[in-house]
């Protein structure tokens, strides 16, 4: 009877996984993938170093930022729904299109179908819907307990503009969203929304013609908003956090303590 | 080079005289004297040469008791009265040794071998680069404290969504109409404060110059705040303000949101019902 060859170990498999070009050049030096992780100062130091979380985060953080009751997650939260909306809205562009013309419009029945029809396409919807209006909320109250901390002080000034700019971009991309159903919800609250900029004393008319496309809401506005919806204010929104994130860290991390 | 530089004192006087500060006079008042000296001694100014370098290494080489063999890499120069401070020498002989050439080349800033493309320009004590005065503060490591504060922040918010949006529907009403104007016709509740500022004020009131005057004061609120203090205690004024203005917002949010129905005449909403969407 021949003999069948031993199977390899797992450390063996391991070392010939992990001891190889491939897996070095993806694994930076001192990677918790490349050689294991022991719970020392000198890896967990790595552990965020060698990560590509060190674009966000430092190897250390001032104490008293971690409590819970410093800054409730807010800013965090924000840009987790921002990534899970992101997500789901992806998830929803394969199922719709942005036409409403008289008689064809898709956009409507697309909503409808995605619930009918569409594995999970209800639920996904729901997610983006519900995280949508928590984002809005999560923002506002960042900025409370960013002016209550005042945390907004010398360095941190300029950082503030920002989430201004952001706390507008926000409303502009959930308003921007709000119209994509073409329901009469959509399209009446979109008015009267619309509206308001369009009684800006001086541009009013220009404003409102650019922003929709035409003299009133129609077709083309739900172009025009489908578009700055899913790439134009998500891009510009991004930017922005960018700018954001980094002026955290440079302007010394977190703020306080109080 | 040991004995001290002097200062061209005519130099010095002009510079005073155009108000330049002490130190910068003085700085350029040596810098014109060695300059004055340099050109007496018939040197050039300016960068040497590559063989008029290579000379004056060579001769600073043979100054040093030729070939520096006596550089070894732990050298401990004996800096007794000179209070911390490398000579010239001695500072060359640091450089070699963590050059990794032992000092056989003597090279000080000229490229030892063709080789080398760059060169160093100097070594900074680390006290001359910046001097920190903050005082260390309280820190832990970002993994795994805070990861795993924010890990479980993101599972606590994503399963709550997750469960809200099983049970509840988000809206989908018929048809869009430009024809047909609902009888509730709100905007959504984020500008709920905007629409019921339109209740009372002009258009061009409440729909700009509120809403402009608005995001101009928060933009402009770090810079105009000009308490250098954090503490609550000593911003009861601004915390107020601001409560003031985040009451504002949020009692014209509620009564749009809530106490409006068709027509957008005041409601109760326990009698008329609740006429809000999300
Ligand atoms: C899309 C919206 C936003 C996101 C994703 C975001 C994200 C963050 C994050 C993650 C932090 C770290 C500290 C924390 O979590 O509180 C932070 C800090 C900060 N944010 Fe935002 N933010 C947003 C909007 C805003 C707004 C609207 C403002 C103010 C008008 C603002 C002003 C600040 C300031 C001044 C800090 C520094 C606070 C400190 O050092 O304690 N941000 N932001």
């Amino acid at each position: 009877m021949p003999k069948l060859p031993k199977p390899p170990s797992y450390s063996d498999v391991k070392g010939s996984v992990q001891d190889n070009v491939i897996w070095k050049s993806i694994f930076r030096p001192g990677s918790i993938y490349r050689k294991g992780y022991r719970d020392t100062s000198r890896d967990r130091a790595l552990a965020a170093m060698n990560n590509v979380l060190y674009h966000l985060h430092p190897v250390k953080v001032k104490r008293h930022g971690l409590k819970l009751t410093y800054t409730y997650c807010l800013g965090g939260l924000s840009f987790f729904l921002f990534v899970l909306l992101t997500i789901t809205g992806i998830f929803l562009m394969f199922f719709y299109t942005p036409a409403a013309g008289a008689g064809t419009e898709i956009a409507y029945m697309n909503m409808r179908e995605l619930s009918a029809s569409v594995t999970f396409g209800g639920l996904v919807r729901n997610l983006h819907r519900w995280g949508a209006h928590a984002m809005v909320f999560a923002v506002f109250l960042h900025m409370a307990r960013v002016f209550y901390h005042g945390a907004y002080k010398p360095p941190r000034e300029f950082n503030w503009v920002v989430g201004v700019i952001l706390l507008l971009l926000t409303l502009f991309l959930s308003f921007t969203g709000y119209l994509l159903p073409w329901d009469q919800l959509a399209l009446w609250a979109v008015t009267v929304g619309t509206n308001i900029a369009g009684f800006s004393p001086v541009f009013g008319d220009q404003v409102s013609f650019v922003l929709l496309g035409g003299v009133q809401i129609g077709p083309e506005t739900l172009l025009r908003w489908y578009v700055l919806h899913v790439l134009f204010v998500p891009f510009i929104t991004v930017v922005f956090l960018a700018v954001h994130f980094w002026r955290i860290r440079k302007d010394g991390g977190i703020s306080g303590p109080l | 080079m040991s004995d001290e530089v002097q200062i061209d004192q005519e130099v010095y006087d002009r510079l005073i005289g155009e108000g330049k500060s002490e130190r910068i006079a003085r700085a350029k008042a040596k810098a014109a004297s060695v300059r004055k000296q340099k050109i007496e001694e018939g040197q050039s100014l300016g960068p040497k040469p590559a063989e008029e370098a290579s000379k004056a290494l060579e001769e600073f080489r043979s100054s040093r008791g030729g070939g520096g063999g006596v550089a070894t890499k732990t050298a401990a120069p004996a800096d007794g009265g000179s209070g911390g401070r490398l000579t010239p020498e001695e500072r060359a002989q640091r450089v070699a040794a963590s050059l990794g050439n032992g000092g056989d080349s003597g090279s000080v800033g000229v490229p030892a071998s063709s080789d080398h493309t760059h060169r160093l320009l100097a070594l900074v004590p680390p006290a001359g680069i910046q001097q920190v005065q903050s005082k260390q503060m309280d820190k832990v490591y970002t993994w795994p404290h805070l990861l795993l504060v924010e890990f479980v922040a993101l599972l606590a918010v994503g399963s709550l969504l997750l469960i809200v949006s099983f049970f509840l529907d988000a809206p989908l009403g018929s048809l869009a109409n430009p024809n047909e104007v609902p009888a509730i016709n709100k905007a959504p509740w984020y500008f709920m404060g905007l629409q019921e500022l339109l209740a009372y004020f002009h258009p061009a009131v409440a729909g700009i110059t509120i809403v402009g005057a608005t995001v101009a004061l928060l933009m402009a609120l770090p810079y105009a705040d000009k308490n250098p203090s954090a503490r609550p205690e000593n911003r009861k004024f601004a915390a107020m303000a601001f409560t003031f203005f985040l009451a504002f917002w949020g009692i014209l949010t509620m009564i749009g949101s809530f106490l409006r129905g068709a027509g957008y005449e005041w409601v109760w909403p326990w009698v008329q019902g609740l006429g809000f969407t999300l």
